[in-house]
């Protein structure tokens, strides 16, 4: 549940469901998420959930926080509320060519390559939230001997498609951006497509998303 | 069939077009973009006779040359801008806030934006333009919008739907104000920041950086010390939020920010004093006065009076 809403600038409310990042309290923030969007309430013009947060911006020219906040504390979020969750495979080549940090990633986690892979794949992640950049998925939890932290100096540029670890979580590069995960591998799908305009993310919050290797070969003949 | 167009002979340094941006889409992590300066950008639809919400072309600091083909149109220029008509080989020079009238074979020459960033340019009609969730905004990090999500750039042609039947010429006189200090209420994380860290939010100059775009402005100054942790568990931002990262130097989020981020938040702008905060360009010194969200809520309402005030002058 909402532990405390207060206000981020004049014109969004903060939702603080706690410091824990789990699937529970993220499921919570899915679910006020969720109903609020079908609510429509009238000036609310973008909603952000987060591992534990929801940030509820709105148009000041229409309503005010006192507003907002005094409708999200009547909500009645239905704990039986469908989530319309999904499981996807996602295809990853963990080719050399790809897997630019796995160096980092073996010192770092004194694993070797295989044990790296062998963990990280094949296992179920849980989609806590989309964004920074247009549709990536921040997906986790990954073992806790799995956990590095981000790059130093983050990329300038990581190229679209790339799986990145860092700490718990593991996400994949929808676009070539400036990033600072660790990459691990590449994805040959297409997990954001701008014109698809009702359904641009293929992984939505809530979905559940595994890795399946896949070889240079198979990922050079994917889109063919 | 199409035959007034705009034809770009040089596309200036980030000429993107912007109408209101797009709501709705920060969960799957998409920006609102849309025009940086909203009075200027409302201005420059009402000189020309558009709807409010109509594209323009937005310009960073130098803008672009266009030569015109086509039937009579209204075009109009805001912000604080140097520009330039070029009619039948006679050129002359351009104000702002005044609509002016071009036919075929004419140019408009933007030169340069002065001690400010952002101008525009609207042309009385409708621009042919893609539209990507009801906006035709360019979101050049995410390729989405109109122009494929790309900056203009030299040889491309525009064309032009429609031109407005209201060909009367209109004109304001308007100033643009230039401001330092710049409101802000407290962050989530302001906690996260010593005593000495908040005192130098609050109390030193910052510079603005050349780091500056769309996305974000840089500062550059003395740095903010945090005392907890430089780094939360990404969520949610908005546009106006001030983070510190571990180098001490904070960003504010402006219209294309990524939609979430990991840094604390030491402070969100308030929103009365975005436009102004968007046109401080690299070099201006910044200075951060707290207020807190009665207040700002009631200068916003002055301050959204004023441009509807405005608006309703011409």
């Amino acid at each position: 549940m909402i532990k405390n809403i207060s206000n981020l600038g004049d014109a969004a409310l903060y939702c603080d469901f706690g410091n824990e990042v789990n699937k529970s309290i993220n499921s919570q923030v899915i679910k006020y998420f969720k109903t609020i969007k079908e609510k429509k309430f009238e000036g609310i013009n973008n909603l952000t959930p987060s591992y534990n947060k929801l940030i509820i911006s709105y148009d000041l020219k229409k309503t005010t926080f006192k507003e907002v906040k005094k409708f999200i504390e009547k909500i009645n979020i239905e704990d039986s509320k469908k989530t319309n969750s999904k499981t996807l495979e996602i295809p990853v080549c963990c080719h050399e060519n790809f897997s630019m940090d796995i160096k980092r990633l073996e010192e770092i986690l004194k694993l070797s390559r295989e044990k790296i892979l062998e963990n990280f794949l094949n296992k179920e992640y849980f989609c806590y939230m989309t964004g920074f950049i247009a549709g990536m998925p921040f997906l986790g939890d990954l073992d806790e001997n799995m956990r590095a932290q981000r790059l130093e100096t983050p990329r300038v540029k990581v190229p679209k498609g790339s799986v990145g670890l860092t700490e718990q979580f593991a996400n994949i590069y929808t676009f070539e951006s400036p990033g600072g995960w660790n990459i691990l591998g590449n994805t040959p799908l297409d997990v954001f497509d701008s014109s698809k305009e009702d359904k641009p993310n293929l992984i939505n919050p809530g979905d559940t998303v595994i890795f399946k290797e896949i070889t240079l070969d198979q990922y050079k003949n994917f889109n063919d | 069939m199409t035959n007034n167009y705009l034809d770009i002979i040089r596309p200036g340094i980030n000429t993107t077009f912007q109408d209101k941006g797009r709501d709705h889409l920060y969960h799957i992590g998409i920006p609102f973009s849309g025009a940086m300066d909203n009075r200027n950008y409302l201005i420059a639809n009402k000189l020309v006779n558009n709807n409010l919400d109509s594209a323009v072309v937005e310009f960073a600091y130098q803008g672009p040359h266009i030569k015109y083909s086509g039937d009579k149109i209204n075009f109009a220029v805001t912000g604080d801008v140097i520009f330039s008509i070029k009619k039948n080989n006679a050129e002359i020079e351009g104000n702002c806030y005044q609509s002016y009238q071009i036919e075929n074979g004419d140019e408009i020459n933007i030169l340069s934006t002065n001690k400010s960033v952002y101008g525009y340019l609207a042309l009385g009609g409708e621009l042919d333009l893609k539209f990507q969730w009801n906006s035709c905004s360019i979101n050049t990090k995410a390729n989405i919008g109109s122009n494929d999500g790309k900056k203009l750039d030299t040889g491309q042609r525009i064309n032009i739907k429609k031109i407005n039947s209201n060909k009367d010429l209109k004109k304001i006189n308007y100033i643009n104000n230039k401001i330092e200090n710049i409101r802000v209420m407290k962050g989530t994380n302001f906690d996260y920041f010593s005593e000495q860290g908040k005192q130098t939010f609050y109390e030193k100059e910052f510079i603005v950086s050349k780091l500056s775009d769309r996305m974000g402005m840089r500062l550059e100054g003395p740095k903010i010390e945090n005392i907890v942790n430089t780094n939360i568990k990404s969520e949610g931002l908005t546009k106006g939020v001030i983070q510190v990262p571990a180098d001490g130097n904070p960003i504010i989020m402006l219209s294309d920010h990524g939609t979430v981020g990991g840094y604390p938040k030491i402070g969100a702008v308030a929103s009365v004093d975005y436009d102004r905060l968007v046109q401080m360009a690299p070099g201006s010194k910044i200075k951060f006065k707290e207020i807190n969200l009665a207040d700002a809520e009631t200068l916003f309402k002055l301050y959204e009076m004023e441009t509807q005030n405005l608006l309703s002058q011409i």
